[in-house]
């Protein structure tokens, strides 16, 4: 996403000689660009939407009526929790720098409590909009505290998207405990990698614009994870475990795809044409995943389901989020089709296959979608849109390896990581739902509420 | 009097509805069941399909006197019928009384409006 930090140092050399020639007077100073920040705050509100109530109903919907508040919840507890997490420590491991041999892999403890950070400070990220502060480096213009925020988003819904693989079968306290571990120890290292001017991803030249990787990877790796570890729900295979309300799985989809203009058009820290390239790929490959997905189904099943539809929409936004800075329409548009098609054997044929349960498949569509969505990132990347960035269509294979590493990379840390934290929830606290309270339902058992009363 | 309980398909539904209208039926009551047991019916949950043993019926529930017991089973027996397994159950049970709240009227008098 940071990408272009890359050019400071050139920017620098630019400046400098043009600062000089400004020496006679005074320098100016840097300002917050008011479009810019208006913006940022929108999209920052643009992303909570994906997290509550969007993924929520999303995921609320597919469960059954018996766990539906249990979903809700988790996704509610997350927010809360991993936002507290991210003023904490977690930007400062994200985002911040330290020394020595870890640099390029985890920040340090510099903005822990946020501390050393003042309202009036300039972002030190930027993409497209920087300016000269007055010590003569290149600074965003927006203000630095909005994009801490926004960025705590994108920490929020990551671990939000691992429920869809342990739903249903979860016990509360242990879902509790490997979350707050999975977003410190797991989430924070690789957005450290890819998006820190430090990273090693980043400074490998890795494209990941609004967090295909970082989140979508990331995410989906560790529901793999989970989900084998865990085990099947004890219905699985014994009967069809349908969606309970279809309508909220719409809803769900619905308010993911709008707050995904956020997530996407956001990352480019700046209202401006990239901003616009971003919202229209990311709105073009989720219309061509739908549609891909509609037609799979269709032809296959006979008829086009709403499940079906809502699922290829997610699957497509998923996959154009590490590309939106990148590609333009013919890009989206390959994305969105190839996702679904992906997608759509992975949830209809592979898993039943493998016979593991991944709920909601959260591994399914994120997992493989963001997988899909990075590597063709690094074939479809058009210099066209960022001159600074070409893919493997306009010659550049060089790009798509890179993009192989990056993602090979966030497997591996990911998938152990997940592992070994699991094993530690496990030793903990315990962390599947005993038999009799998966049959009765996480809402009643965990939480002593039901989702649909019948009396007054 | 005969109370008529009838698990029918759903798709059946506006079929048996239309017959027994046409046969003076003037009020039934009807609700949604799941019926759970050894046989199965496929289901397709996002592409994966399922034989799925929770089966979706609807109920039909009428209170008729015993002249038109007859004309109300044959309705409901041609318009829910399709051959395929599955195409449901009726049950007859005898009613002991009726009785209208409003007028206190009892018997097979309170079933149907005399107007």
């Amino acid at each position: 996403m940071k990408k272009n930090i890359i050019f400071i140092i050139s920017f620098l050399a630019l400046f400098s000689s043009v600062l000089s020639a400004q020496n006679a007077t005074t320098a100016v100073a840097p300002t917050v660009n008011a479009g810019d920040t208006a913006w940022m705050i929108v999209a920052t509100a643009f992303v909570l939407l994906m997290s509550i109530p969007g993924l929520a109903l999303f995921y609320g919907g597919l469960v059954r009526r018996k766990n539906v508040l249990n979903v809700f919840m988790q996704v509610f507890i997350i927010v809360a929790i991993v936002s507290i997490e991210w003023v904490i420590c977690g930007y400062s491991l994200s985002f911040g720098s330290s020394k020595g041999f870890l640099a390029p892999f985890i920040g340090g403890f510099d903005w822990a409590f946020l501390n050393n950070i003042s309202i009036n400070d300039l972002s030190p990220y930027f993409i497209s909009h920087s300016q000269i502060g007055l010590d003569g480096k290149a600074i965003g213009t927006i203000p630095h505290i909005i994009f801490i925020m926004y960025q705590c988003m994108f920490a929020v819904i990551t671990p939000a998207l691992i429920i869809g693989a342990f739903a249903e079968r979860i016990s509360f306290k242990g879902f509790f405990v490997f979350t707050i571990l999975w977003s410190v120890l797991i989430y924070n290292p690789v957005a450290h990698w890819v998006w820190s001017a430090d990273g090693w991803l980043f400074k490998l030249g890795a494209l990941d614009f609004a967090g295909g990787t970082v989140v979508h990877v990331n995410a989906g790796i560790a529901a793999i994870v989970t989900a084998v570890m865990l085990g099947k729900r004890r219905d699985y295979k014994r009967h069809a475990i349908p969606p309970h309300n279809i309508t909220y799985v719409v809803m769900g989809a619905g308010l993911l795809w709008v707050g995904w203009f956020g997530f996407n058009a956001g990352s480019g820290l700046a209202a401006d044409g990239l901003a616009g390239n971003a919202l229209m790929v990311t709105h073009i490959a989720a219309a061509a995943a739908a549609l891909t997905w509609f037609i799979m189904d269709w032809i296959i099943d006979k008829r086009p389901t709403v499940v079906g539809v809502s699922t290829g929409a997610v699957a497509g936004l998923v996959a154009i989020t590490p590309a939106a800075g990148f590609v333009g329409i013919p890009g989206a548009l390959v994305i969105g089709m190839v996702v679904s098609i992906v997608c759509f054997c992975m949830v209809a044929y592979v898993k039943p296959k493998l016979g593991y349960d991944d709920s909601l498949d959260a591994f399914g569509v994120h997992g493989i979608g963001g997988i899909i969505g990075a590597i063709l990132t690094g074939v479809f990347a058009s210099p066209f849109i960022q001159s600074a960035y070409s893919g493997a269509i306009y010659g550049n294979f060089h790009q798509v390896l890179v993009q192989l590493i990056a993602v090979l990379a966030t497997i591996i840390y990911s998938g152990i990581g997940t592992f070994i934290l699991f094993k530690i929830t496990e030793k903990l606290v315990g962390i599947r739902a005993s038999d009799k309270h998966e049959a009765i339902g996480l809402d009643e058992t965990q939480h002593g509420e039901t989702a649909y009363n019948n009396f007054d | 009097m005969k109370k008529i309980e009838a698990v029918i398909r759903k798709s059946k539904f506006e079929d048996v509805k239309q017959a027994l209208y046409d046969a003076g039926i003037e009020w039934f009551s009807y609700w949604d069941i799941t019926g759970l047991g050894k046989s199965t019916e496929e289901q397709i949950v996002r592409g994966q399909s399922f034989q799925s043993s929770f089966i979706h019926r609807r109920m039909i529930s009428i209170v008729v006197r015993d002249i038109n017991l007859d004309k109300t089973l044959d309705a409901i027996l041609n318009s829910a019928w399709t051959g395929e397994t599955g195409d449901g159950k009726i049950f007859i049970y005898d009613i002991q009384d009726t009785i209208r709240i409003r007028t206190r009227e009892s018997g097979p008098e309170a079933l149907f409006n005399k107007e």
